[in-house]
């Protein structure tokens, strides 16, 4: 033995190392386990996160799986461009699928509401892509502290063959001994990022100097108010309504989704550390600024019995 | 100008603050106590006063508490933690939620379960990955039964530190005596159990007395807040100091240059050039090189997830578990283990599961119930099923060796979960305590004069012809026909019925669902044995579960064993009822009786599916012979499988 590296003493890993080594760990077990896995990737800090470990996670190989980007073809201008660029910087496949139904009935978070939008584009889309492709095993980079709902769920989340989610019947998921075994045509979610919290993740993204979509960062942008939050200009298939004048605001986004259901907050913060600062002393939490979690506090349990991620 | 000044001090003060929080660790605990203790509270409080609470969460949760809650017009700070809709109704946990928060210090991740005896299975699975566990009591009713029940389970899942925290301190007046009465019944209680730290604190989660902030009200504790004590508590980190042990998760080969084997390092360390073995083979390889999440690195540790090579090319797939040679693990196909079920299917002797170890799964029976143990009392009882969140040890047989060591020295490569192999959910979940001797000690006599040996010289393939259905379905009578069918034709042949093997073999069994899943696994044995000295075999069993068909079919190789499903709807075997069973069931004389009050699970799939009403017995053999033929068991000798 080498008496030299055995010689010191031991030390717990810091939260940041013990999360990224549990995060590495359901990756590879899913890799491993799932004969047809894909990773959702939404383009936003959790899932450029996710990606990132999953690049640590198979070095020096390439991950053994796909992207894949629902598109509700609603999403900022500058996501779309930081997702084409990050699959080619880091060589990994993309598949990008839109709902053809809805391009054809053009559905809209504008005409139709973003109840109607979300269904349609976001859920009925991934269910569509996941049977297409026969994936059987996709990961998400949704955590536990975003939401009550979701603090309940497995990091292997067992989905029926219509994709939904019961939360009274979830398999006890003990240790690191994840339960991968499925019928034909069930499927599981996996979580890596579960234990993660919101600054968890900017302290990751600043200590490994992940790159992240410039929405992120404060900077002049076009906005309009509108039901108390701030919408930002992206296309010309935003209307003002009568009353409402574009402005031009120092802003940024917590969250990205469908530019027309995300608010943006006024800030200064165009750096990492400023937003790692800004996080500090916030006192509102992320979703705030999502317009799909407003309708009822017990929503998005709602929305993922029905398979919404 | 100045405003820049201002804005860079305030970066550097991140900057130094995010240094900070590099070395900031993580404590992961649990909290159990039932719906009354004021759980949910207790976390609330904790969220609360960390400040972590975010504003909006807090209009949302006026709005809630107006709606559900239990403390009038005051701010519920249990609503803040109970999460889906259903428990928000009832006013109760019943699932494992996890929470977050973070001092100055440290990150804490809690599992909050629910304190309830039927909730003994989410209470283990929050405790299998918690270092702490925080045991609630209300001050006014002292220690109860849960708060043993809780401190067992604890101890169980190798929970090492444990806080009573002694609550509603307020409704007792505050006072020492009875927190002081408490707290030496808990420690005496509690001297059974292998904590290493035991802290008691009076509190009052709903007045956050003690909890974060030193109470005013009981100058005579000079003892740690809960936070102060969840802050300091040194948990050390026995994984890294156990003996090293890699269970490989993943082969990871870009290219012909290198083959590194991926996984998470379950216990002690790891250097480039330190020897290695591949535990079972007992193959030994030294480190070529490790990389770890950040890159090449010369050494790595418990927790990381890192990616080896080895300087020889030997066979390691997923699976494996490299060891540190000079302290390595036991290896054994049979090892005694304490069980926590799961399921509302109860745990049945001799049925098979999928045992998932490490990266490893196999196929695994509970070959004993050595006790069940009353999670209440700790008595050891006999038992020979155990149901939905009963724990007992057991005796386990796998369907190979695997390595492994005590789950009291390593809780990664000493646990287990049992799945079912129908219905895929976590049934079950296993602590190992030592290896079964017995099992290193038979080794199967390889003989010369094998199966295909004996086939070929009876001239026929080995077969066995499973005939499951209700009783009075014909299966007897079909089984009979065949067997003459094919003595005529020169083939050699056994018939085992069900009423005459419980005659003899099987007569110290009864119609319990434990007792019929051994009855199958005999029957199944036996076939086996018939068919290895060549036979074709002719079972005519009921066998009501689908999992003991499929034992039984495991057990043969593939193509030898043939599903007959003699399909009559139970209203015809009743009219029929050859032995007058189903009269005598009728009037309760027979229990358990399939069809009756004990369940026949139909095969999906079967080789043969005989619809029996209204034909000819004769025809229907005919069927079957005809099916045997097509498979080629009639002609020649040989196994099946070999294209003969």
């Amino acid at each position: 033995m080498n008496m030299q590296s055995h010689g010191m003493t031991p030390e717990r890993l810091s939260n940041l190392k013990r999360l990224e080594a549990e995060s590495i760990h359901i990756i590879r077990e899913v890799a491993a386990e799932f004969s047809n896995p894909v990773m959702l990737y939404s383009i936003g800090k959790d899932s450029g996160v996710m990606l990132h470990l999953a690049m640590k996670a198979f070095y020096p190989s390439k991950p053994p799986f796909p992207l894949l980007h629902v598109d509700t073809t609603w999403k900022f201008r500058d996501m779309i461009t930081f997702r084409d660029e990050t699959a080619k910087r880091l060589g990994m496949d993309l598949i990008v699928h839109t709902n053809p139904e809805g391009i054809e009935k053009n559905i809209s978070p504008f005409e139709h509401g973003s109840s109607v939008h979300t269904h349609i584009m976001k859920t009925e889309a991934l269910k569509q892509a996941l049977n297409k492709y026969g994936f059987d095993a996709a990961f998400g980079g949704a955590r536990r502290d975003e939401e009550k709902s979701r603090a309940k769920e497995r990091v292997f989340s067992f989905r029926n063959t219509n994709h939904g989610w019961d939360p009274k019947n979830q398999r006890p998921e003990l240790w690191s001994l994840y339960n991968a075994r499925i019928s034909k045509g069930e499927s599981i979610r996996a979580f890596p990022l579960s234990n993660w919290t919101e600054l968890d993740i900017w302290q990751y993204i600043l200590t490994e100097n992940i790159p992240m979509v410039p929405l992120y960062f404060a900077a002049q942008r076009p906005v309009v108010e509108r039901d108390g939050m701030l919408i930002m200009v992206d296309d010309e298939r935003m209307k003002l309504l009568p009353g409402e004048t574009v402005v031009e605001k120092m802003v940024r986004f917590r969250t990205l989704g469908c530019y027309p259901l995300t608010g943006a907050i006024e800030s200064d913060a165009d750096t990492l550390p400023a937003i790692v600062r800004e996080m500090l002393i916030a006192r509102t939490s992320e979703r705030q600024g999502r317009l799909i979690d407003k309708d009822e506090s017990a929503s998005m349990e709602k929305k993922k019995r029905e398979g919404y991620f | 100008m100045a405003n820049t000044d201002i804005q860079n001090a305030a970066e550097a003060a991140v900057n130094d603050y995010i240094l900070a929080q590099e070395s900031k660790d993580q404590l992961r605990f649990l909290t159990c106590g039932s719906v009354d203790d004021g759980k949910s509270t207790l976390i609330g409080r904790l969220l609360y006063d960390t400040k972590l609470i975010f504003e909006d969460q807090l209009a949302a949760l006026e709005r809630d508490s107006k709606k559900h809650g239990t403390v009038g017009e005051e701010i519920d700070l249990a609503l803040l933690v109970d999460g889906l809709e259903a428990e928000r109704e009832q006013g109760i946990t019943i699932d494992v939620a996890y929470r977050f928060f973070a001092t100055e210090k440290r990150k804490f991740i809690v599992a909050d379960t629910p304190g309830h005896e039927q909730y003994t299975r989410n209470m283990a699975t929050g405790a299998s990955t918690a270092d702490l566990a925080v045991l609630l009591v209300d001050a006014r009713n002292g220690l109860m039964v849960q708060t043993r029940r809780h401190a067992f389970i604890a101890s169980l899942l190798g929970i090492r530190h444990v806080v009573l925290a002694v609550n509603k301190i307020d409704l007792v007046g505050f006072s020492e005596e009875r927190f002081n009465e408490i707290r030496k019944e808990f420690e005496t209680f509690a001297n059974g159990f292998d904590f290493e730290t035991l802290q008691a604190i009076p509190m009052s989660a709903r007045y956050g007395d003690n909890v974060t902030i030193k109470s005013e009200h009981m100058a005579w504790y000079s003892g740690p807040t809960l936070l102060e004590h969840l802050e300091g508590i040194e948990v050390g980190e026995h994984a890294l100091e156990a003996p090293f042990r890699f269970p490989v998760q993943w082969v990871n080969r870009p290219n012909l240059d290198f083959r590194g084997y991926s996984g998470t390092i379950a216990s002690g360390r790891v250097a480039v050039g330190d020897d290695l073995v591949v535990a079972g083979p007992a193959k030994i390889s030294k480190v070529k090189s490790i990389v770890g999440a950040g890159g090449e690195v010369s050494a790595a540790a418990a927790g990381e997830a890192v990616t080896i090579s080895l300087e020889d090319e030997i066979d390691i797939s997923r699976g494996d578990l490299l060891s540190s040679t000079a302290h390595r693990p036991e290896v054994a196909d049979q090892f005694a283990a304490h069980v926590i079920w799961m399921s509302d299917e109860p745990l049945l002797p001799g049925r098979p599961y999928l045992l998932k170890i490490g990266t490893r799964t196999v196929t695994a029976t509970v070959s004993e119930i050595k006790h069940k143990i009353n999670v209440n009392t700790f008595e050891h009882v006999a038992g020979k099923t155990l149901e939905l969140n009963e724990i007992a040890f057991c005796n386990f047989a796998l369907s190979t060796s695997v390595p492994f060591d005590p789950y009291e020295e390593n809780r990664t490569t000493g646990s287990f979960i049992l799945i079912d192999r129908l219905s895929n959910a976590t049934v079950g979940a296993g602590m190992i305590w030592f290896a079964l001797r017995r099992a290193s000690n038979i080794h199967w006599q390889a003989l010369d004069v094998d199966k295909q040996a004996r086939s070929e010289k009876l001239n026929q393939k080995p077969a066995v012809l499973w005939f499951t259905g209700l009783s009075g379905s014909g299966k007897s009578t079909i089984a009979s026909i065949v067997e003459k069918k094919l003595h005529i034709e020169g083939k050699h042949t056994y018939t085992l019925d069900g009423d005459n093997v419980r005659h003899g073999l099987n007569k110290d069994l009864g119609f319990t669902d434990a007792d019929r899943v051994e009855n199958i696994r005999r029957v199944g044995e036996v076939a086996k044995l018939f068919t290895d000295a060549g036979m074709i075999t002719l079972v005519s069993f009921i066998s009501p579960f689908k999992s003991e068909r499929r034992m039984a079919r495991d057990l043969m190789e593939d193509g030898e064993f043939i599903e007959v499903f003699v399909d009559t709807p139970i209203e015809e075997c009743r009219k029929r009822d050859p032995k007058g069973l189903y009269a005598k069931a009728d009037r309760g004389e027979i229990k358990n009786f399939t069809g009756i009050d004990s369940p026949y699970e139909a095969p999906e799939t079967p080789e043969i599916h005989v619809k029996n009403v209204g034909k000819d017995p004769q025809d229907v053999a005919e069927e079957v012979i005809a099916y045997l033929r097509e498979r080629g068991i009639l002609n020649g000798g040989g196994t099946n499988g070999e294209g003969s």
